[in-house]
């Protein structure tokens, strides 16, 4: 075993081992204890699990490569997957917490006083929780195949066996105190190998400053140097726009809108003991998520910057004799090539790599890194920048536990929405609390079941549903929790035909462009920016669905009957803090 | 008008002319004008690109804070606090 090996072993094996003492130590004896962990958790710590319940796989690992490859252009992530916070801090969490119940379609089934309702919120929790879940299986099975080379399926069952110890015994609580532990171990994992990055390249340890500095040993400033790097070899401008502004716009907002609106989100602003907690904890969960995606732009800029820089020796090479050899590849570059992310193909034989973008002067200059997936930009990042092994160890570590958190936040969403919607609000309205966390405890084992068959057969449209996820908060669950709160005289007619009409259209949408059910071949235009309609992409839609949702179900409520007194009186009674339910003793 | 509508009157205010802020420093600075802001800068940043992926990010964060903090006021002069 090597020396990373025993690093890798040594650091993820102690993180677990905390996870299950926190998992022995949190164990949930009520159904208030399950579903919103007796709403005694303290602002902050909620705000810090909420930051990992928020921050998954996908920021972890795939954020900063999507940024080092974009540029410019990915500030629409950056943006989208925080700005949600301010609508949620500001139009939703304070008044869901009010009205202190366990789930997101609880509230809209009793608000809209229909089942109809609340079932089709169920359904649109479902699909988007598990489209999301089969994304953190992939991330938690490649960290483990990765880093401490057991086969990929192996990992997969290991982490879905941590999940269940602590989701199945703990339910909220449990999940709560360890993604407290995750959060730290994600965010020491991060920012750790970019501080190191920071330093070597400006002599400044902060990355959100260094990402503004000169170049040590220089006067270039190092975005200034990113740009001519970039530019000189035939790729576009890190700094400049590329994509529409139109399709920039209505991405971000679909981000926005999508994120206040999914409900492994909102529920966690169930578990503060007060509505002022409610609101402070946003912001604290805001400032934690900060610290990654102020970051995360930092170790996109200094990955690419390092990347290019290992391959063209000499940033702008006809002459390619300072090139990268291939008979002397570092071992990242080997580690990685087993792995099929990365790619290469010595096209003019000279026995050294060139890596140059579409827009090269010299058209005889071939690009021969024919594939470098941007996934693996953050894992890839220390052993480029050739930082010692404990911290790849911890980068390891910090991957899986952003998607263990992110997965056991998912999982809990699911299991109470089938055991408290469907079984308890439904199916057996008068089992008793006992029988129901029983109930609560078997959904949330078959949803990792589920959840761990979809990561093993991952359905060929996995990569595509992570915009239908977003396209379903924002279209269907965000403007009826919203119009809900603010919009007294909102009634059953109007909220039902408003989600059903976003809903719909943002399906259509996506259909379209992806084909009918995900299936390629009935895909009926062009996904491209050209074959889009006003430029709009698919995931860019939720915010016009959004849109359709807030004028279908304002103008079929203008026409239909207001809703009964005692709805009324509940919207004046979720709207002032005084009353609110008091937390459960921990 | 009674009590409880001018509280609720007064969070509205206090909700728009947070998301107005919301507003201008991601959708305008970050997107909208962000080409013409590229211009001026501050170190290393073209202030666009600063605000879309920094300035718009603390932002955000000190909004949540101005509101919670102002709320709690507003829940207090009108006497609608949990305490």
């Amino acid at each position: 075993m090597t020396n990373l090996q025993l690093w890798t072993y040594a650091v993820v094996g102690a993180t677990f081992c905390i996870y299950i003492f926190i998992a022995i130590k949190a164990r949930a004896t009520t159904t208030g204890e399950f579903y919103v962990a007796g709403k005694g958790v303290h602002p902050v710590l909620n705000g810090m699990a909420t930051g990992a319940d928020w921050m998954s796989a996908a920021s972890f690992i795939s954020m900063a490569g999507l940024i080092a490859f974009k540029g410019f252009d990915a500030s629409v992530y950056l943006m989208g997957w925080t700005g949600g916070y301010c609508l949620l801090a500001m139009l939703l969490a304070p008044y869901l917490r009010k009205y202190g119940k366990f789930t997101v379609p609880e509230f809209i089934g009793d608000r809209f006083y229909s089942q109809t309702a609340r079932v089709v919120a169920v359904i649109c929790l479902i699909v988007a929780s598990l489209t999301y879940v089969i994304g953190q299986m992939k991330g938690i099975g490649v960290a483990f195949s990765r880093f401490l080379e057991i086969p990929f399926e192996t990992g997969l069952f290991i982490g879905m066996g941590i999940v269940f110890i602590y989701a199945v015994l703990g339910g909220m609580k449990g999940v709560t105190y360890t993604q407290i532990a995750q959060y730290v171990v994600l965010i020491f994992a991060y920012t750790v190998p970019a501080i190191f990055i920071s330093l070597q390249l400006t002599g400044n340890p902060i990355p959100q400053l260094g990402l503004g500095s000169t170049m040590s040993g220089s006067d270039v400033y190092l975005l200034d140097k990113l740009d001519l790097v970039l530019t000189d070899l035939g790729f576009a401008a890190y700094t400049a726009q590329k994509g529409s502004t139109l399709n920039m716009f209505l991405l971000t907002m679909s981000l926005m809108i999508g994120t206040a609106g999914l409900p492994h989100v909102i529920t966690r602003f169930f578990t503060v003991p007060k509505v002022r907690d409610a609101r402070s904890s946003a912001g604290w969960a805001l400032v934690f998520i900060a610290v990654l995606y102020t970051t995360a732009p930092a170790v996109g800029a200094m990955a690419r910057l390092n990347l290019i820089d290992t391959i063209q020796a000499d940033s702008i090479a006809p002459d390619t004799s300072q090139n990268l050899k291939i008979d002397n590849l570092p071992a990242w570059f080997t580690n990685w090539e087993k792995t099929g992310l990365l790619k290469y193909e010595d096209k003019n034989g000279d026995g050294r790599l060139q890596y140059v973008g579409a827009k090269y002067g010299d058209t005889t200059v071939q690009n021969e890194m024919t594939k470098v997936d941007r996934d693996i930009m953050v894992l890839a990042n220390p052993e480029i920048a050739r930082l010692p092994n404990w911290v790849i160890a911890l980068v390891a570590a910090g991957g899986i536990a952003a998607a263990l958190s992110t997965a056991a936040g998912l999982l809990l969403a699911i299991s109470s929405a089938i055991s408290h919607d469907i079984v308890k609000g439904i199916i057996a309205k008068d089992i008793d609390d006992k029988t129901e966390l029983m109930a609560g405890r078997i959904a949330m084992a078959g949803a990792i079941v589920v959840a761990g068959y979809l990561g093993l057969n991952p359905p060929g449209f996995a990569a595509q549903v992570v915009a239908l996820a977003f396209g379903l908060a924002a279209s269907s669950i965000f403007p009826a929790l919203m119009m809900g709160i603010f919009v007294k005289r909102m009634n059953n007619a109007g909220a039902v035909c408003g989600m059903l009409a976003g809903l719909g259209s943002t399906l259509v949408y996506i259909f379209m462009y992806k084909g009918w059910f995900f299936v390629k071949s009935t895909a009926m235009m062009a996904d491209t920016p050209e074959g889009w309609i006003m430029g709009i992409s698919p995931g860019a839609f939720g915010a016009v669905g959004a849109l359709i949702n807030f004028a279908v179900a304002l103008s079929v409520c203008a026409v239909t009957k207001a809703p009964p007194e005692h709805i009324q009186h509940l919207v004046e009674d979720i709207r002032v803090p005084m009353g609110a339910g008091t937390a459960v003793d921990h | 008008m009674s009590d409880a509508q001018k509280y609720w009157k007064a969070n509205i205010r206090l909700v728009i002319g947070c998301l107005v802020v919301w507003f201008v420093v991601s959708f305008g600075c970050g997107i909208l004008f962000a080409q013409q802001l590229n211009g001026i800068r501050i170190g290393g940043y073209q202030l666009g690109f600063w605000f879309a992926q920094q300035g718009s990010i603390y932002t955000f964060v000190a909004l949540i804070f101005f509101y919670a903090w102002r709320m709690n006021q507003l829940d207090r002069k009108f006497n609608v606090s949990e305490d």
